[in-house]
């Protein structure tokens, strides 16, 4: 199986633009690949690194890549057939014991994110509760914990999503966020983007702005991409 | 042993992290009153510190490996692997862990039946120095499972490490021989545990 390593932005051509201003109201933007972004009308889009778009060249172009994600890729086992017949498991367990390889993980999520103002990190049980704290603590936000239902003791809300087979519920407790703040969504991978959408769909409904939703693997075939509402996506590896 | 009593006393960090921890009474039933760490992650300050406690006294101890029990325990552990250069190693629930024929089980008591704890064979080599991560420790059932899958594959356990954990009776601070050390006790309610 062909793994090819990546860094590429949301499909929004408006990241590489540094638009500072906000738009005005009922503005829409052309999608990279078709449909809308209609951003909300207070809203000014991230100033994304403080260099422009051309001395980065990972953002700007998805031919370059940081020398760390090759690292980090090959850290990342392939399981075949689990959890069952035809499915191949991207196993990160093995690059949490490449001291290196997850220390540049942090890092590249870090780098990204630092300085944007976002101030909760929100991480998916249990594999985002690995990357999401480290990233929070050093960008000065707070962790959130996403989790299966019964787990979180104090009042929570839920969200039903669909698994291929059935369904599952995610639970947020309704007082760790309030409504303006800025969010991040981690999880180690995204693949449906069930999940990932379940996740947006809380935080969005006590009014915190989800700003990107952030993985270290994407499996694109399944298109998870497109059912994440519009919000971006940022990964480090995509594997088909 | 408390932080608190091994070189910590007074240390103003101690107290931010008791008060910002909740108690949740009577969940997930009635009588038992939970720590609840969800707020600590949410009091940026008191959470780094969290971390930076443990990474103080892990950093020059010659650890390689940190493992964390399942699921609260990976909210502190890798933090504190990634700066104390160490691997983290989750311990899990079962059949999270892919590769049937690469991961090893121990179940251990609950207070009504059992439960069981897996790790990947070959995440830890024999003779790595360890330490085991999880927020709270009670009877110490599940930190007794995690010392005894990484003592199968040879590795050191030298210290299990919890954000909180009750006062223990009898002077039985071990686990299994191993030593545990502790942040904070948990909260009280009304003068009720």
């Amino acid at each position: 199986m062909l793994q090819r390593a990546l860094i590429f932005s949301s499909s929004n051509p408006i990241c590489s633009q540094l638009s500072t201003t906000a738009p005005p109201d009922n503005t829409v933007f052309p999608k990279r690949n078709g449909g809308w972004i209609i951003p909300f009308s207070s809203y000014q889009l991230p100033a994304f690194p403080s260099d422009s778009a051309a001395n980065r060249p990972n953002m700007a172009s998805q031919d370059e890549q940081d020398p760390r994600i090759s690292n980090i890729s090959s850290a990342i086992r392939v399981i075949p057939d689990f959890p069952k017949p035809g499915i191949i498991f991207q196993d990160i367990t093995t690059l949490l014991l490449d001291t290196k390889a997850f220390r540049d993980t942090i890092d590249l999520f870090v780098e990204r994110y630092r300085g944007k103002d976002i101030s909760v990190v929100a991480g998916i049980e249990a594999r985002g509760f690995i990357f999401g704290p480290p990233i929070a603590l050093a960008i000065g936000a707070k962790f959130v914990p996403m989790r299966k239902p019964n787990k979180l003791p104090g009042e929570v809300l839920s969200e039903e999503y669909s698994l291929e087979y059935g369904k599952d519920t995610m639970e947020m407790h309704v007082d760790a966020v309030k409504a303006g703040e800025r969010a991040l969504i981690i999880d180690d991978l995204v693949a449906t983007g069930g999940t990932l959408s379940a996740a947006i769909s809380l935080l969005e409904r006590v009014g915190v702005h989800v700003v990107e939703c952030a993985c270290v693997i994407e499996l694109p075939e399944l298109k998870g991409r497109e059912r994440l509402g519009g919000k971006p996506l940022f990964v480090l590896v995509s594997s088909t | 042993m408390f932080a608190a009593e091994n070189g910590l006393k007074g240390d103003p960090r101690l107290q931010a992290i008791s008060d910002a921890i909740r108690v949740v009474p009577h969940f997930p039933k009635p009588g038992i009153m939970f720590q609840d760490i969800t707020t600590l992650l949410l009091d940026h300050k008191a959470f780094k510190d969290t971390v930076d406690i443990f990474v103080d006294r892990y950093r020059d101890m010659d650890i390689s490996v940190v493992a964390g029990v399942e699921a609260r325990g990976f909210m502190f552990g890798p933090s504190i692997a990634l700066a104390i250069g160490a691997k983290f190693v989750p311990l899990r629930k079962p059949r999270k862990l892919p590769g049937t024929s690469e991961v090893i089980a121990e179940t251990y008591d609950l207070e009504y039946g059992s439960d069981c704890l897996e790790m990947h064979v070959g995440a830890v080599q024999p003779g790595e120095r360890v330490i085991v991560i999880d927020d709270l420790v009670a009877t110490g059932g599940t930190l007794s499972a995690a010392i005894r899958l990484l003592e199968r594959v040879g590795a050191q356990v030298v210290e299990c490490a919890c954000v909180i954990g009750l006062r223990e009776v009898k002077g039985q601070r071990r686990l299994n021989g191993k030593p545990l050390y502790i942040l904070v006790e948990p909260r009280e309610i009304d003068g009720c545990y």
